[in-house]
């Protein structure tokens, strides 16, 4: 069978079993689902977050994720995968992105689930705005992301 | 050449996109964003730490030093976000 690839980007929730479901519906090929999510924390350090904003870059964050999406088809066996990303205004408690990677093992389910986010993180593009007491700002990119999503460059 | 501003670089322009025509003596991204951040108070503003902009060409991520020749959208934005 071919692997299934979806890729979405959408102001609406996700059902995280439903996304499983249409994954693996149908196919006795797959032995292993990984499923990450990213939630809107209702905390940063000592801030309390009443809500982010997510604004983004249409054209090239589709592009960019399906790049990586079939970087990560190449590199690892697997049976399909799924990346939905949300955008707009995001409360404490929901859900902002999720990655499915389906397999017949889990190895490769994990490994290209913590590909996809790392890159993700870095690389696509998506800004996230932070609601707090004192006013919204934009959040900062965090060095250590660059160095997760670099740590998957073959040398 | 169509340029796009997005999150803080977008807000500080004032604008989500433009047409520009840079002169010839603009053949890359660094040497476009030394040229907008001429263009005013607000441009200069965006582009103050130009280290910090991040920039795409037709969709993909490209290199300060990239020639823009060619180029049918380039973008300027701050490090990602997202995930």
């Amino acid at each position: 069978m071919t692997a299934a690839m979806t890729i979405r980007i959408q102001e609406a929730d996700f059902d995280i079993a439903q996304e499983i479901s249409a994954l693996t519906k149908g196919r006795t090929d797959i032995g292993a689902v990984v499923s990450f999510s990213g939630i809107c924390r209702g905390t940063e350090g000592s801030e309390t977050i009443a809500a982010l904003t997510l604004e983004h870059y249409p054209e090239m964050a589709e592009a960019e994720i399906a790049r990586h999406a079939e970087a990560a088809m190449s590199r690892w066996p697997l049976t399909g995968l799924s990346v939905i990303h949300r955008v707009g205004r995001i409360k404490p408690g929901e859900n902002i992105v999720l990655v499915l990677t389906a397999s017949q093992h889990r190895q490769a389910a994990f490994q290209a689930a913590e590909f996809l986010m790392d890159y993700l993180k870095a690389n696509a593009p998506f800004w996230k705005r932070e609601e707090s007491a004192d006013g919204a700002s934009w959040v900062e990119a965090h060095h250590h992301d660059d160095a997760a999503a670099a740590r998957w460059t073959k040398s | 050449m169509k340029v796009k501003y997005f999150a803080w670089v977008r807000e500080r322009i004032g604008k989500a996109e433009e047409t520009v025509e840079p002169p010839p003596s603009v053949r890359t991204v660094d040497d476009l964003i030394g040229w907008l951040a001429g263009r005013g108070e607000t441009y200069a503003h965006a582009f103050e730490t130009p280290r910090v902009i991040r920039a795409a060409i037709d969709h993909a991520h490209v290199k300060p030093d990239t020639v823009i020749a060619g180029a049918r959208e380039i973008a300027f934005f701050p490090p990602m976000t997202g995930g």
